[in-house]
């Protein structure tokens, strides 16, 4: 297979088409989207390499159709991706939910912006952590990943699309337009390097009969793509094991959004994923996601040199949420720190895993400008 | 033309598993459903191949009673998702069923952009001048003057006529029946059904529960003989006088042409991408 960009070795690109060139390699053959700063690069990259690779980009209405498009083509056997920042991501949250409730493999990119409304376009902020966790409606359960360098946003979105695909959910990337827009060296890796999951199709009628049943135990049911013969009809209402809707039966309604819970909770070990830094001996902690990170990981070596034993938590998967790892930490540590680039997000789940076992304080910065080292190192010395 | 009875219709296709439907008596679309498997059945169409999408609303519910693969997905979005399944498996083809709030007032936008890309898809819309599902509220195709929950006065809004928005938007096919000319309906779909690109039948469907019973018309009967007073053929509507018109619904084929569909003009732009950048001759 020919590739539209060198693999096998480095290159000086953005985030934005880092994640894109990811998205190839990890088998993406559908983009669906709408334009929208500083989310726009990635859909110019996919537009200029999709029909090389046999595959679709396409620049739709709106958001709303962008989503329902990639959602469409994932029950047409595609492996799909849209991107967009916080104005599209809100648009996008009815149909986010859909693909939840029909656990369609999809992979959505927010590259988020200052906000809210249409806010600062240009400038990076990490106001929509809560939105990409909680904002449709209904109990729901995804999965979100953050990356912080322009080699992560590549790495994660290979991540992004083996998670989606292994447990038939949609997976969010949020990034920020620092990181969509900075330039650095990134690995991209030959095909075989690769570890690329394919979704569990059924391996016969009896389980492409129950679509939403759980055949394996694992909570994941095998995935009757569209055109096979199966002939699956699938709704967004409560729907039983063979797709049939159900929504008058309480206890139907309760098996279906558990184990689309359970399916993600049980597998949380291998789904979420963190980077410990000088944290094994830290008095005090900084909890981080995102872009954040490269600047507290400087505050801690600072820190570090003031004499003040700090260490560095960064959190790779922002949902789901590793509540009782924090809670370890609070124990040993006697001070959280969580600078975050929002009115305090992630500060909300750092206090409830931390569970009053140690204080959390949270260092907010808004406005469009990543917090210094100093300015991290300087609160945590007071 | 020899039509098969209604139970090897409803044997061959429907889910027995899914039955009876929701839809209340004197419900124009099951009628309709009818007459889509029916021209399926007569064109013969692999059962395996076609999808049927829709959004929300009582016709939307249509696809959990067929027999073949089916997105029931949110409201006004069905085109968007068709937009999806159409590009990344090309082979399959798709049948939209909607309705008129369903595709006019929150899909809209989505219904005028799959027509302006000559999406291959063909939309069987059912058209009751109404929100039945929700109750009664009134719909953008309702005439002025009819009552509706949100209209209790009647309505004072222009209505949509869908079928001339299809037209001026660019769709291949586009014809309107009542759900009572069911030999040009079958017809119609058949031959939408046979197109590429976009193509759209409407249908002006009873809905005697939440429409009728609100605008005296509370029995199937009656709103047939409204369709029939208000309806026009498009032949006849030609010579009419534009003040004659007023308040009739013209029906009939409205535009039949072949331009081509949005896969091939995809399939077009990969080709020609690959020759852009020296990949092929």
């Amino acid at each position: 297979m020919r590739y539209p960009f060198p693999v096998g070795k480095s290159d000086f690109i953005q985030g934005d088409e880092a994640i894109a060139r990811a998205a190839i390699l990890a088998g993406c053959r559908f983009y669906a989207g709408y334009p929208i700063t500083p989310a726009s690069e990635i859909f110019e990259a996919m537009a200029l390499y999709m029909p090389l690779v046999d595959g679709v980009s396409i620049q739709m209405e709106d958001e709303i159709a962008s989503i329902a498009a990639i959602i469409g083509a994932s029950w047409a056997g595609a492996k799909a991706m849209t991107a967009t920042s916080g104005p599209g991501f809100s648009l996008m949250q009815e149909n986010l939910g859909y693909a939840v409730m029909t656990e369609t493999p999809i992979v959505v990119v927010n590259m988020m912006r200052g906000g809210p409304s249409t806010g600062q376009p240009t400038f990076p902020a990490q106001g929509d952590i809560m939105q990409a966790i909680w904002g449709t409606h209904g109990d729901h359960m995804l999965i979100v990943l953050s990356p912080s360098t322009v080699q992560e946003a590549f790495d994660f979105t290979i991540r992004a699309f083996n998670l989606a695909e292994k447990y038939r959910t949609p997976v969010v990337i949020l990034g920020d337009a620092e990181l969509a827009h900075m330039r650095e060296r990134v690995y991209i890796p030959e095909p075989e390097e690769i570890e690329v999951v394919e979704r569990k199709l059924p391996a016969s009628e009896e389980e492409a009969k129950l679509p939403f049943g759980d055949p394996h135990g694992d909570g994941v049911p095998p995935m009757p793509i569209f055109g096979k013969g199966y002939r699956t009809y699938v709704t967004g209402l409560t729907h039983d094991e063979y797709g049939h809707p159900r929504t008058v039966e309480p206890e139907v309604h309760e098996r279906l959004i558990r184990r689309i819970y359970r399916k993600i909770l049980d597998h949380k070990d291998e789904i979420i994923s963190r980077e410990e830094f000088m944290l094994e001996d830290a008095e005090v902690a900084i909890v981080t996601t995102g872009i954040v990170s490269r600047s507290a990981i400087r505050a801690v070596k600072i820190l570090r040199e003031k004499g003040v034993e700090a260490g560095l938590l960064k959190l790779n998967t922002v949902w789901p949420f590793d509540f009782d790892y924090i809670e370890e930490l609070a124990e040993r540590v006697d001070k959280i720190y969580v600078p975050e680039m929002n009115l305090g997000q992630l500060y909300h789940l750092v206090r409830e895993g931390a569970n009053g076992k140690a204080e959390v304080e949270l260092i907010a910065k808004i406005g469009g400008e990543v917090h210094t080292p100093m300015e991290i190192a300087e609160r945590v010395v007071g | 033309m020899y039509l098969k009875s209604a139970y090897e219709i409803r044997d061959k296709y429907l889910r027995k598993d899914m039955l009876p439907t929701i839809f209340c008596p004197g419900c124009g679309i099951g009628s309709v459903l009818q007459f889509t498997l029916r021209a399926i059945d007569d064109l013969k169409l692999n059962q395996d191949e076609i999808v049927w999408v829709s959004g929300i609303g009582c016709s939307s519910r249509v696809p959990g009673f067929v027999n073949f693969d089916g997105l029931h997905t949110t409201h006004g979005r069905a085109l968007a998702f068709a937009t999806g399944i159409k590009l990344a498996n090309p082979n399959l083809k798709i049948i939209a069923f909607m309705g008129d709030g369903d595709a006019a007032a929150i899909g809209g936008n989505h219904l005028i952009h799959a027509i302006r890309r000559n999406l291959d898809v063909t939309v069987i819309l059912i058209n009751n001048f109404t929100y039945g599902m929700t109750g009664g509220q009134v719909a953008p195709t309702a005439l002025k003057g009819l009552r509706g929950t949100t209209a209790p006065y009647g309505q004072f809004e222009n209505p949509f006529d869908i079928a001339q928005l299809a037209v001026s938007a660019g769709a291949n096919y586009v014809a309107r029946w009542t759900v009572f000319n069911y030999l040009q309906g079958i017809n119609s779909i058949k031959k939408a059904l046979q197109k590429e690109g976009f193509t759209l039948v409407e249908f002006l469907s009873p809905c005697p529960i939440s429409f009728g019973r609100r605008n005296r018309m509370k029995t199937a009967p009656e709103l047939i003989r409204w369709y029939q007073k208000i309806t026009v053929p498009l032949a006849k509507a030609k010579k009419m006088k534009p003040e004659e018109l007023e308040g009739k619904i013209v029906i009939g084929e409205f535009v039949d042409r072949d331009r081509p569909g949005l896969v091939r003009e995809y399939q077009e732009y990969i080709k020609r991408a690959k020759k852009m950048m020296g990949w092929e001759q």
